[in-house]
């Protein structure tokens, strides 16, 4: 670059930009009603969601999606989620990650435009901005304008419908964590005791009224990490909203344009309306190509091809499409589209793999849960008669949504004796230990040698604990310790 | 561009300099400027300054609203008379009131009904095992594996008795504990050291002893040994040294040594006699507790 290019940069254009409140206007068009529609499903699915019944029977909540963080469990409609367990949660983070890898590879942060929570929500708080103050010339005229009547009557509406829709945002995520139509039952009727009901709906209502109504796109410039990720997950095939510089510059009126034509001279489709500037929710010029700030709405597009009809010049000026498509173009090669690259069949496969995985390991999971614990001080006992005696916590996680007792076996030590404290032995010598409807037990089990000898060392012991009823068998391993 | 002079900045005079955009970065400059270097406007955020002035004007009701500031004969008491102690009392009482109604079950309920009833064992497992580490583990251990002189609770070996009972009569009232009437009391006489028998027969008695223990290195039991056994030791460890947890003497004839099983050092417990001294525990902690730690160290070896 030459010195006078660097100063016509530095000159011209600021590195960094002086912060500045964006007004974005209003658009309508494709992209604008693809982002309506997936805006509608999102809010509905986030605020009714908690709605939904699911009945599990007599002794389960009856709530499709709940966390229940006093019982530890966590229901998703049919699928019932333990504490040790929570490895299916790590497998959804992982989906969520892959596809997310996979939507980026496909068509860039085509997240962040249309389902990222802080999107929908700031599109959410615009609409209402709209709606009361206008569009975005009113809108700047309005904020430069003294304290009317009238601007203060406009302020005070839109901040209260902001806090509104904040407060049943903070509200709606509540209801996720306990029986939503009973505390929204006791919201209503003041009735509520818990102080951390409130609580959490104040700290929601305030980050969201902050993010989505004062943040905004500052949060995607500055807050999140995804952006500055992302550039090392795409590659020169993900579509990206794009200007076509190639057919857009030079950029003149549509006379000299016209003019030029004619003349047989260069001559571009941009006439430099500043519409798609005008309707961008970050404030981002996309005529300087891909940058941080855009979040791949595609708003637009849609403003730019609003314009093309009017000058009657084909649409999609700007579009998606690849950097690499607009320099093929200015090369005179086709345009090319990758969707089935090493990257993206990888992914998916690997999304199929995880997916796969949970599925099959979810639906053959027992209903039965044991784990064993082995005594760490003292690991071993020498008994009066020179036998041994290992103690263990054996923890039984019944699952299923009545009581069912069990009967524990050992194996693995020859001629050990079993006993549980506080569970006598039954008429054939056996231990039989109930445990209630979708509940945990814990159990010390003592597990004793008798007469002198035996083994030194350590061997592994096994124990079996089968339904009194189905036979159904669950097994656990731990070690017999001599000392 | 001028100099700008450090006078007419401090006196609050309208700047002097050329206020103008920075071409670099987009942002007015202040008209200061040393040596050619110009500063640029970029005052601290206004939400910054606000939660600065926020934050001091919270720290000094903080102090006046708590106890903070201190005086020739103490200290102010803040507004709500709030001091950590209250706090801790109220929060122990929080305490008490949630776990009161189990505590109330395991106080009523009779000792051996505690431990079948799923929910009253969880819950007396859980205060006992906190009251053991508390008070026991410094001497029994963290899990009630004893030591050299301190008892192992995880075995099935008692001196006083392994039942519930048994347990929470020595947990209650101590061994050789001389302040506690219902002490746990007995005492190995001091064979050696108070001439009763000879080092030789206290000799012959270590390897009689050793015979019970079937110690690999232990030699076959001589009439000597039997008849000296037998006149001086068996009234207590019996005929057959099966031992009488009536009376805390220890069985001689299993594995278990609470001292070891090596001749030294039997022979300095016939020498020297006496016995290990545990405090009794009641008054000190309360009744519930007191049930709770005999059920827990019940559970560890489940003794007779």
């Amino acid at each position: 670059m030459s010195s006078a290019e660097t100063q016509s940069i530095l000159l011209d254009d600021p590195i960094v930009e002086a912060p500045h409140k964006v007004y974005p206007k209003k658009v309508d068009g494709q992209f604008r009603r693809i982002k309506w529609g997936i805006q509608f499903a999102t809010l509905a699915i986030y605020y009714f969601l908690p709605f939904v019944r699911w009945d599990r029977g007599l002794n389960a909540p009856s709530q499709a999606v709940l966390v229940d963080f006093p019982h530890r469990r966590f229901y998703f409609f049919f699928i019932e989620i333990w504490p040790q367990e929570v490895y299916y949660v790590t497998g959804l983070l992982i989906l969520a990650a892959l596809a997310l890898f996979l939507m980026n590879a496909v068509a860039g942060r085509i997240w962040c435009g249309y389902m990222c929570p802080q999107t929908v929500w700031t599109d959410f708080y615009l609409t209402t901005e709209r709606w009361i103050e206008g569009d975005a010339r009113d809108r700047v005229t309005l904020d430069e304008s003294p304290w009317t009547r009238d601007k203060i009557r406009k302020k005070v509406s839109k901040h209260f419908l902001w806090l509104l829709i904040a407060w049943w945002t903070g509200g709606a995520w509540v209801l996720y964590f306990t029986d939503a139509p009973t505390v929204v039952w006791k919201l209503a009727t003041f009735r509520n005791g818990a102080f951390d009901t409130y609580l959490w709906i104040g700290i929601l209502t305030f980050t969201t009224y902050v993010f989505a109504g004062v943040m905004r796109e500052k949060l995607c410039l500055h807050a999140c990490p995804w952006p500055r990720i992302q550039a090392a997950l795409t590659d020169e095939y993900a579509l990206n909203v794009t200007y076509r510089y190639d057919r857009g510059e030079p950029r003149m009126s549509l006379k000299q344009a016209t003019a030029a034509r004619a003349a047989n001279l260069p001559s571009g489709d941009c006439v430099d309306c500043g519409q798609c500037v005008a309707v961008c929710p970050t404030g981002v010029d996309i005529r300087k190509g891909s940058q941080l700030g855009c979040i791949q709405c595609g708003l637009c597009i849609d403003a730019c091809d609003a314009i093309m009809e009017k000058i009657h010049r084909p649409a999609r000026l700007i579009g998606y499409d690849t950097e690499m498509n607009v320099k093929r173009r200015q090369c005179g090669e086709s345009a090319i589209y990758k969707p089935f690259r090493v990257r993206t069949v990888l992914y998916v496969l690997l999304i199929l793999g995880v997916a796969g995985f949970m599925s099959v390991t979810l639906a053959t999971r027992d209903d039965m849960h044991v784990s064993v614990l082995h005594d760490r001080n003292p690991l071993a006992v020498r008994l009066k008669d020179g036998g041994v005696r290992n103690g263990y916590t054996l923890r039984f996680a019944n699952k299923k949504a009545e009581a069912r007792s069990f009967t524990i076996a050992v194996s693995g030590v020859a001629g050990a004796q079993l006993e549980i404290v506080g569970v006598t032995p039954g008429n054939k010598g056996k231990a039989v230990i109930e445990v209630g409807p979708d509940q945990t037990r814990e159990a010390r089990v003592l597990l004793s040698t008798h007469g002198a000898g035996g083994s030194k060392g350590q061997a592994p012991v096994t124990f079996t604990t089968t339904d009194a009823v189905s036979g159904e068998a669950t097994q656990v391993t731990d070690v017999f310790i001599w000392p | 561009m001028t100099t700008m002079s450090d006078d007419t900045f401090e006196n609050g005079q309208a700047r002097t300099g050329k206020v103008r955009i920075d071409p670099a970065s987009g942002v007015p400059t202040t008209g200061h400027e040393w040596d050619g270097i110009e500063e640029l406007n970029t005052p601290l955020p206004r939400w910054w300054v606000w939660t600065f002035w926020i934050t001091i004007i919270w720290g000094v009701g903080y102090t006046i609203v708590y106890p903070a500031w201190p005086t020739l004969s103490g200290g102010t008491q803040g507004l709500f008379a709030w001091s950590s102690r209250t706090q801790v009392a109220s929060d122990v009482a929080d305490l008490q009131t949630t776990r009161g109604p189990v505590l109330g079950k395991i106080a009523a309920a009779p000792l051996d009904k505690i431990e079948s009833d799923p929910e009253l064992l969880a819950a007396a497992r859980m205060v006992g095992k906190v009251a053991f580490a508390t008070n026991c583990a410094s001497c029994h251990g963290a899990g009630g594996q004893g030591a050299k002189g301190y008892a192992n609770l995880n075995d099935d070996d008692w001196l006083w008795g392994g039942k519930l009972a048994d347990i929470k009569q020595t947990i209650e009232h101590g061994v050789r504990w001389d302040a506690d009437k219902a002490t746990r009391s007995s005492a190995m006489p001091a064979f050696g050291r108070d001439g009763i028998l000879t080092p030789e027969q206290i000799a012959i008695v270590a390897d009689h002893v050793r015979t019970y223990a079937e110690t690999p290195d232990s030699d076959a039991p001589t009439p000597q040994g039997e008849k000296l056994y037998a006149e001086n030791c068996a009234s207590c460890h019996g005929v057959e040294g099966k031992g009488n947890p009536e009376m805390g003497a220890p069985a001689l004839y299993d594995q278990v040594w609470l001292y070891g099983a090596d001749k030294p050092t039997i022979v300095a417990r016939i020498a020297n006699g006496g016995g290990a001294v545990m405090p009794a525990w009641k008054g000190r902690l309360d009744d519930t507790t007191i049930k709770a730690l005999a059920v827990y160290v019940h559970s560890l070896g489940g003794g007779q």
